[in-house]
């Protein structure tokens, strides 16, 4: 369509994409860009403070980056993802499952409405708190061990936060209360947004509801979910105040649940910047690694499905007429 | 419609049922346990968990509200202020930067996107500092707008209408604007946004949340006490000396201060559903 | 009431006759004690950092220059018309010290009316602002103040805020001395006995606790709650600073607490709580509990376990002095260095950590137990201050006794992280969870994690 425009409205239309764009570059460039650029910079320095002195910076090269490598960094890489990916997979699979059938008009559910209010509510309590409710939940005289054994499952209390499996468990169960309705909702909105029509259509062409979700919902909503795998594995990667507040900073037990930004922020409480930079970048160099990855598959999918749904429509539609 | 209702329960309904019946045990629970919390005394919250709420609500909401060190009605103010402002200008401007990338050709477009998600996936915990170093080379700490004007600048969210324009809004839409003689960035606002309606309500609401329950950058940037938002006085609460430690009011002030929230929840979900009608129309 | 104005009026004259006299004496240590000297003006605004109301109710109560209160309580005015300014930041986070390190690095460059002229620490991190090198404190010498002003006090209380080069450059008006806080009724049963000085027999030392704990145990009864009971006892008494030069050295007492306490986990001996707070030790400390006894300071003796153990807990409890002497808690006030209000920042030190009349008034109001020794040593001998909760035993008699043996000589700047980390680190040797080498091995990462510039550790 935009080929057989003339040249110069083109170059018009040139200076509004500029202009669309200028205001979050402004405010990055305000905001941002120098703490940012500082955290890269200062990955090669040797720069903390003990007590109230600052030591550095003095320029080290690379033996920050080398110093992580030799410490514990996969092993909290491997933490990091098992705890991320125990919660993910529940999450994206009953967010998606919760959005169909909030979306589908051919589904009655009585109380939708309080259902779709009920399932995002645990996001609206703050981390900290709501850790503390957790803590009080499963802490050794706490209700769900009482309840366990008065069951007779166990004879004696379970301390969640002394085994790993345990205490892995409770941050995943965590991670998933607190985010699931959050993706759910934004599904929804996603599949909210596909033109009606194409649902018509394709009932009309006789299909049952798992097959609309798979080829007509699933593929228009591609560039939503992977939008949602993307954030995810940034939030994933990045995951801390849960496992922070859970283990009061310790990473208990034995470290198994200590996560990269945990490690990060133990730099951060002795304000290592050149420690906690090279940090940065490492997981900046992954994150973008993966999210490359994620992004590429989606594209290439998208793009091809997209005009695969929108031609059936399209055809369907004709035909009806 | 009216056959639709009479017809019998199908199975994939009651496995709904069951499953969000259970969902929604497991969400309110906490919520149910946050209310009997925050009835109880503190003595007896000490001691751990109670099925059943204690007699304390209105004495300890009047503890709350009573407490000269924690001017609550402000805090609800300065939150307001602050998630509200977050949510609007991040929700509009995500919106733009989305469609400038989205709808024009421009040398620069590509760099842009690339540019965007990269600081997507940059971690910036570590940037907490020097942000606030930051605003006090150019004298905005303790200023509420340095904890909304930053949101401007939101990849997450820009990415997120990105997505969405991919989903929903067909350049066709735009084109046709285009013929009628509007100018682009009144397109923008009539055409675009009301399509983006559903996308917007659903990051106006994470948005909100998000800057309302943020403490660490609001505790660093916020030093006189008539800005202090929600959750720095809750923390100060938390860290009252012994003589004053009052875990009820703690809980207390974590239920104040979900109860805006929820509402603005509920208010903004509206949209989120009045999409579809709009957007049903917009072809 | 009459008295106290006369009293007040005494300690302010005597006030300006120190700072007279004192001004050219004490001129070596730079720019703090010239702005004692010479700043003849005192600025308009007095800005006071603090993370909760405690000191800032003290003031607004005890000190005799106050006005009148703002509503919201963040503007105290002095009856001379300067503003007391309160920045009350939250300690969660480690929010307060960044606001204060932040505003402590600008204070040459604010106006005067923005210094920070005097800030709030505690004891685990004091030392980290009142460390000559890092230059954000006054010593107390430089205001005016001298050791004669501060002979009544308890010498641990001073060697917590004592620099290395022996200047002290804080002050507090509590003292937290600690105790063994027992249950008569489980003591009766299995001593034979609750009196406190024959209970404090059976526990005098480590040997003994140790014994007793075992006799707890075949009774039916758990010596203690959770192995971080004990932490602060044996930290207390260390032989040396947990680290010299670049070098962590971990002493004797401490592995002695961790053979201690892996003990009494593997064998029962103590409740195995997962840490002191958790509701699991909140509920130790009520009437129906199994838990013989806890550590506690002053504090934690008048408020939170009279709390926990309830109206049925109270009587059943006494104090003896345990096995060593330890403190737990407090506040210390600073001056900041660059404060345009020393003679403010002087006289309300005074009058809030020196001033015995007004210490004992503290101690009899709130009961929190102050930083006087002849003061709390009169209220000792007063027959008429049994506590009820202690079934008529006078703790303050007790907490007296106990303050002059508390050494914290070898306090250090790394206390804070040093003992998290050893804590944490061993809590999962306790647990069986890894074996000695490898919590040992833990410490050592977290403890280079914590503070970057040790390089070794070395063990006992």
């Amino acid at each position: 369509m935009k080929s057989n425009r003339s040249k110069n409205k083109s170059v018009s239309y040139e200076r509004w994409g500029y202009l669309f764009i200028l205001p979050f570059f402004v405010t990055f460039l305000i905001f941002s860009l120098i703490p940012l650029v500082d955290t890269i910079r200062y990955s090669f320095y040797e720069f903390y403070t003990s007590g109230l002195i600052e030591v550095g910076p003095n320029f080290v090269g690379l033996d920050n980056y080398k110093a992580l490598l030799e410490s514990d960094l996969l092993k909290y890489a491997g933490n990091t993802f098992i705890m991320w990916i125990a919660g993910f997979i529940p999450q994206i699979v009953i967010a998606m499952i919760l959005a169909a059938w909030f979306t589908d008009h051919r589904i009655r559910i009585h109380g939708l409405q309080f259902f779709k209010v009920v399932i995002y509510l645990p996001n609206l309590i703050m981390a900290s708190a709501f850790a503390m409710l957790f803590f009080t939940l499963f802490s050794d005289a706490g209700p769900v061990n009482q309840i366990l054994m008065s069951m007779g499952v166990i004879s004696h209390p379970i301390r969640f936060m002394i085994s790993t499996v345990g205490a892995r468990s409770l941050i995943a169960l965590m991670n998933f209360l607190m985010w699931f309705g959050n993706t759910a909702i934004m599904l929804m909105a996603a599949i909210m947004g596909i033109n009606p029509a194409l649902f018509e259509a394709a009932e009309l062409d006789g299909c049952n509801h798992a097959k609309i979700f798979r080829y007509v919902t699933l593929p228009l909503i591609r560039p939503i979910l992977g939008y949602t795998l993307i954030t995810s594995i940034i939030g994933g990667l990045q995951m801390f105040d849960v496992p922070q507040i859970l283990t009061n900073g310790a990473g208990a037990p034995d470290r198994t649940t200590m996560t990269l930004i945990m490690f990060l922020n133990k730099h951060l409480a002795s304000k290592n910047y050149g420690m906690a930079g090279a940090l940065s970048v490492y997981l900046f160099v992954i994150s973008a690694i993966l999210c490359f990855i994620v992004f590429k598959m989606m594209q290439d999918e998208d793009a091809a499905a997209a005009k695969k749904a929108e031609k059936k429509a399209k055809k369907q539609r004709k035909e009806r007429a | 419609m009216d056959k639709n209702l009479k017809r019998p329960i199908t199975l994939r309904e009651v496995i709904a049922h069951i499953v969000l019946v259970i969902l929604a045990f497991m969400c309110l629970f906490f919520f149910y346990i946050l209310i009997v919390n925050a009835s109880r005394k503190h003595v007896d919250l000490m001691k751990g968990f109670a099925f059943l709420p204690g007699g304390m609500f209105f004495k300890n909401m009047m503890k709350v509200f009573n407490d000269s060190n924690i001017p609550v009605l402000y805090g609800i103010r300065n939150s307001l202020i602050v998630s509200g402002g977050c949510a609007a200008i991040c929700t509009y401007f995500s919106a733009m930067t989305a469609y400038g990338i989205y709808a024009y050709n421009f040398r620069a477009k590509k760099p842009a996107f690339t540019f965007i998600m990269l600081i997507l996936v940059m971690p910036t915990q570590v940037t907490a500092l020097g942000f606030l170093r930051l605003l006090t080379n150019i004298h905005m700490d303790d200023n509420l707008l340095a904890l909304i004007l930053p949101a401007i600048a939101s990849p997450a969210v820009f990415y997120f209408m990105y997505s969405y324009m991919l989903a929903s809004l067909p350049m066709s839409l735009v084109e046709a604007a285009r013929i009628d003689g509007s100018n682009e960035f009144m397109t923008f606002n009539r055409i675009v946004i009301p399509i983006m309606k559903p996308a917007i309500a659903v990051q106006a609401i994470f948005t909100f949340v998000g800057a309302w329950n943020n403490y660490f950058v609001p505790a660093l940037v916020i030093s006189t006490k008539k800005k202090q938002t929600l959750p720095i006085l809750i923390a100060t609460l938390r860290g009252a000396d012994f003589m004053t430690f009052d875990m009820g009011k703690v809980y207390m002030m974590i239920l104040i201060a979900i109860v805006p929230i929820v509402l603005v929840y509920l208010m903004l979900s509206r949209f989120i559903i009045e999409g579809v009608t709009l957007g049903g129309v917009k072809e | 009431m009459k008295r106290k104005v006369v009293s007040v009026l005494l300690v302010a004259a005597m006030t300006m006759g120190v700072l007279a006299g004192c001004g050219s004496s004490s001129s070596k240590s730079g720019s703090s004690a010239k702005a004692t000297v010479n700043n003849e003006k005192e600025g308009k605004v007095i800005n006071i950092y603090v993370w909760n109301e405690e000191f800032q109710s003290r003031l607004n109560d005890y000190y005799s220059e106050v006005e009148k209160v703002s509503d919201d309580k963040s503007i105290t005015y002095l009856k001379d018309g300067t503003e007391i300014h309160w920045t009350v930041n939250p300690n969660q986070n480690g929010v307060y010290q960044d606001k204060l390190d932040q505003a402590l690095k600008k204070q040459d460059s604010a106006s005067t009316d923005d210094k920070v002229d005097m800030y709030l620490v505690e004891a685990d991190y004091a030392l980290k602002y009142t460390d000559a090198n890092a230059n954000v404190s006054v010593p107390l010498k430089d205001l005016g103040i001298t050791d004669d002003d501060l002979s009544d006090q308890y010498q641990y209380t001073k060697d917590v805020v004592t620099d290395a080069n022996g200047e002290i450059r804080g002050t507090s008006w509590q003292a937290t001395p600690g105790l063994f806080a027992y249950r008569r009724s489980i003591a009766k049963k299995v001593f034979g006995t609750d009196d406190p000085d024959k209970v404090q027999e059976k526990l005098a030392d480590w040997n003994k606790f140790d014994e007793a704990a075992k006799e707890m145990k075949d009774n039916g009864y758990f010596m203690l709650s959770s192995v971080a009971d004990t932490f602060r006892v044996f930290s207390n008494n260390v032989s040396g600073k947990w680290v010299e030069g670049t070098t962590v050295k971990v002493d004797k007492n401490l592995m002695n607490w961790v053979e201690q306490s892996k003990k009494y986990t593997d064998e029962g001996l103590n409740h195995n709580v997962s840490g002191q707070w958790t509701d699991e030790w909140n509920k130790d400390q009520a009437a129906d509990s199994k838990v013989f006894g806890f550590f506690y300071s002053t504090w934690g003796i008048n408020f939170t376990l009279q709390q926990n153990a309830g109206k049925e807990g109270s009587g059943d409890w006494a104090v003896c002095d345990g096995p060593q002497p330890f403190y737990w808690g407090g506040s210390w006030l600073v001056a900041a260095n660059g404060t345009d209000n020393p003679k403010h920042v002087k006289d309300i030190m005074l009058q809030l950590t020196a001033n015995k009349d007004n210490l004992v008034k503290i101690t009899k109001d709130t009961q929190d137990y102050t930083n006087t020794q002849t003061g709390m040593t009169e209220l000792a001998s007063d027959p008429k201050y049994g506590s009820d909760f202690l079934g008529g035993q006078n703790h303050i008699k007790l907490f007296a006794e106990v303050a002059p043996t508390i050494d914290m000589s070898n306090i250090s700047p790394y206390d804070q992280g040093c003992g998290e980390v050893f804590q944490n680190s061993f809590g999962d040797y306790f647990n069986g969870k890894i074996d000695e080498a490898k919590a040992k091995e833990n410490f050592e990462s977290a403890i280079k994690e914590r503070y970057p510039e040790l390089t070794d550790v070395e063990w006992p």
